[in-house]
């Protein structure tokens, strides 16, 4: 029926081939894959920046780079990750599903949906070629601290302008998933019968718009101090460089959870499969993730406890945070209880999500010890912080992309991937990922800081552990990547259903899902 | 845009929307500013000092019974070629009266440098309890090349300050501040120019 007509429709139009085919596209679908593939690139550049981090810490004094092209990597890897491979990853995954999730025919805004794609390569072409201006890329962190961001070079304009694109793609497309779900469901899809996915999406998008102007704003100030004699974080014309943090965490933590949200969405799809069970406890998921994204608006100042704010504050800040604690527990638990007496079977998929659901949560234990205000003046600024948001966004966020990529790539591609080659993906990129942040937690608590290239000699051992685990946590994601390139060129053919019953409107379209699918809509019973 | 203009009135409204929500979010992301400033003024957190005039302090009493170290610091930014340090390191003041303490600045370099003080004082919670009736942080300050000047505050420790603070430190960062003062020098010398222009005769 549905696919009857889509493939009537393909006859009729020409569509163009080769390259304009997909400058030209507004097919969901073609976005999808554009999108992931920029996340997946980005995710290898900054990948690469990471190893030149680690190949610089693998022995203490000062051997591969200079300190101020240490700086410059430290910054570029997580602007690149953040903004470059998370981001646009899950935005990937958003215009793949949404659509083939809520039975739709595409996204609401098909063509603002191209234009929020292709803003991104010039955006990072601009971030990425300021490492080549004199004086280098920046070097101030990628929370672009006053006063340290205002002496920079040329540079530090290259990457606000760089965020203001990627600002105006991602409330672009932020507005189009919201359009989208509000407005293209099937008949019957009332908003308590959307899958988990389309949930945690709805409510990333409203985060997105939320506080990317805000970043938008506070980038602007700093320009406008750089080079038109503003003084909002210069003290000497009576501005306040404290206030830079506390503007830009407003927009930071929850951009944290813009990081993490879609993550959640995903293994909350996963899990139910391979535990042959619905999700346990589907309404106080969604209250949770609504929860957790009010409360992530009064917490910003976690990030911020040595800056001298009085008791009162402090205490606000520490209790607030542990708050958010809550509806996350609430979630862990849910997940927890989907797999209790599921019959459940371990397929790369759910060998992620499981591995997302115990590693996040590390993650989140460590974040509680950073809450608590005293612990976090030892804490701030040391690798343990570092240890901590690695735990929540490699073995969170990335992790649970890698496992949706597996749970979805037979219904994109029409093959199954190869399930060996998958696990043995999953266990070198898990045990790796360990060997390289576990030890960090141990450096934080022992005092090294972050974002120093040369350490004292007592942090040695486990910094070299460290440094091995990335590499090895590097080189296992070409294993990932030859694994796709495998299932996209071929592989034994699947199912429609692909996996064992599961619950969503997805697997009712054939495999590979059709160009157009849901031209007419399917009726939710 | 024809891609919206095509778009099913219900989308068309949210589209709006979400549109100016972005926009009054990127507002309120400057309306921080104003309201950081209120928030601190009225709190008198961030360190920063209050005024009062001399006649307020002749009206409060003296805690006789109270002594608070009170201790001086004071550094010239990067970009101001100046020597900056306090005349004493610290001394004892007794809560309501009213005391006097001295910097010296000397401009090492050659030629004229404006600056301007920015006040701070520790712990947050005697910020609120510390005023000044006069203060050399209150203007800009021009030295000349070479030129060395003593320069003053007077303040007072409010005898309301909590009992659990018994040493306060007043920290003086100075900044150059030419970028922010050169407006002001650059119309006052477009006056200059106008008035040779309506008095061309009296310069020859
Ligand atoms: C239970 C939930 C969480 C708590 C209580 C928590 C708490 C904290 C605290 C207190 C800090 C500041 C540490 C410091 O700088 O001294 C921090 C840093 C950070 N957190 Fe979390 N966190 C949680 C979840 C998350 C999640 C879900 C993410 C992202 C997916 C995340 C990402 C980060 C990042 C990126 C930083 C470091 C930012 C920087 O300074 O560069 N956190 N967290
Ligand atoms: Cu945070």
């Amino acid at each position: 029926m549905a696919t009857a007509d889509a493939a009537h429709h393909d006859e009729h139009h020409a569509h163009p081939t080769g390259i304009l085919r997909w400058i030209t596209t507004t097919n969901h679908k073609d976005i999808g894959t554009l999108y992931l593939l920029f996340s997946l690139t980005m995710f290898m550049v900054g990948g690469l920046m990471a190893l030149v981090i680690r190949a610089e810490l693998f022995q203490p004094g000062l051997q591969v780079v200079d300190p101020h092209f240490f700086n410059q990597m430290t910054t570029m890897h997580a602007l690149v990750m953040i903004f470059g491979a998370v981001m646009p990853g899950f935005v990937g995954f958003a215009n793949w599903m949404l659509p083939m999730m809520i039975g739709a025919p595409d996204m609401a805004l098909p063509r603002l949906n191209n234009w929020s794609f292709w803003i991104l390569p010039f955006a990072f072409t601009m971030l990425l070629s300021s490492l080549l201006t004199a004086g280098g890329g920046p070097a101030s962190g990628w929370t672009l601290y006053a006063p340290l961001s205002i002496q920079g070079g040329m540079s530090v304009d290259m990457t606000i302008f760089a965020i203001h694109m990627m600002g105006v793609s991602s409330i672009l497309g932020a507005i189009n998933v919201i359009v989208t779900i509000f407005n293209m469901r099937a008949p019957g899809m009332t908003l308590l019968k959307m899958p988990l996915f389309v949930w945690t999406w709805l409510i990333t998008a409203f985060l997105l718009i939320a506080v990317m102007p805000v970043l938008a704003g506070v980038v602007t100030m700093l320009l406008t101090d750089r080079h038109f004699d503003t003084a909002f974080f210069n003290p000497a014309g009576g501005g306040d460089p404290v206030m830079f943090q506390h503007i830009f965490w407003f927009f930071g933590h929850p951009e944290v959870y813009i990081l993490i949200l879609p993550a959640f969405g995903i293994i909350s799809e996963i899990i139910p499969t391979f535990s042959r069970k619905p999700l346990f406890g589907y309404t106080t998921m969604v209250l949770a993730t609504a929860g957790i994204a009010f409360l992530s608006f009064i917490v910003w100042a976690h990030h911020m406890f040595t800056v001298g704010m009085p008791l009162a504050g402090e205490l606000f800040f520490m209790y607030s945070t542990m708050l958010i604690a809550v509806p996350t527990g609430v979630k862990v638990f849910n997940w927890v209880s989907t797999m209790w007496r599921g019959s459940l079977t371990f397929e790369t998929p759910m060998l992620f999500a499981i591995a997302v659901v115990f590693l996040f949560t590390i993650g989140g234990f460590s974040g509680l010890m950073l809450a608590i205000t005293p612990a976090d003046f030892q804490y701030h600024d040391t690798y343990f912080v570092v240890a901590h948001f690695h735990y929540v966004l490699f073995s969170g966020s990335i992790m649970a992309m890698m496992g949706g990529a597996y749970y979805w790539l037979p219904k994109w591609t029409g093959h199954m991937y190869d399930e060996k080659l998958g696990k043995t993906h999953f266990w070198l990129n898990t045990i790796f990922f360990n060997i390289t942040f576990f030890p960090q937690h141990f450096l934080g608590l022992a005092g090294m800081p972050r974002r120093i290239p040369d350490y004292a000699l007592q942090f040695t051992e486990f910094n070299v552990i460290s440094s091995i685990g990335a590499f090895g946590l590097g080189l296992s994601q070409l294993l990932f990547v030859y694994v796709v390139i495998k299932c996209v060129r071929g592989g034994e053919k699947a199912s429609d259903e692909v996996w064992e019953q599961p619950r969503g409107l997805e697997w009712t379209v054939p495999s590979p899902a059709p160009y157009h699918t849901f031209e007419t809509p399917p009726r939710v019973a | 845009m024809t891609a919206a203009t095509q778009q099913p009135p219900a989308n068309r409204r949210l589209i709006f929307r979400l549109v100016l929500a972005v926009f009054a979010m990127f507002g309120f992301g400057f309306a921080l500013v104003p309201l950081y400033d209120v928030f601190c003024d009225i709190t008198g957190l961030n360190g920063k000092t209050g005024v009062t005039d001399s006649r307020t302090v002749e009206a409060t009493p003296i805690d006789k019974d109270r002594w608070v170290t009170v201790e001086f610091t004071g550094n010239a930014a990067s970009g101001l070629p100046w020597e900056f340090r306090p005349t004493v390191a610290k001394m004892e003041v007794q809560p309501g009266a009213l005391t006097r303490a001295t910097y010296i600045a000397r401009n090492t370099s050659n030629r004229t440098v404006v600056g301007r003080a920015i006040p701070s004082v520790t712990p947050g919670e005697a910020a609120a309890h510390f005023k000044k009736t006069e203060c050399f942080c209150f203007t800009e300050q021009y030295l000349d090349a070479g030129e060395t000047k003593e320069m003053t505050v007077q303040f007072v420790v409010e005898p309301d300050i909590p009992r659990s603070v018994n040493t306060i430190t007043l920290s003086y960062a100075f900044f150059n501040t030419e970028k922010f003062v050169k407006q002001k020098k650059i119309t006052a010398k477009q006056q200059d120019t106008k008035l040779e222009k309506t008095h061309p005769g009296k310069k020859s």
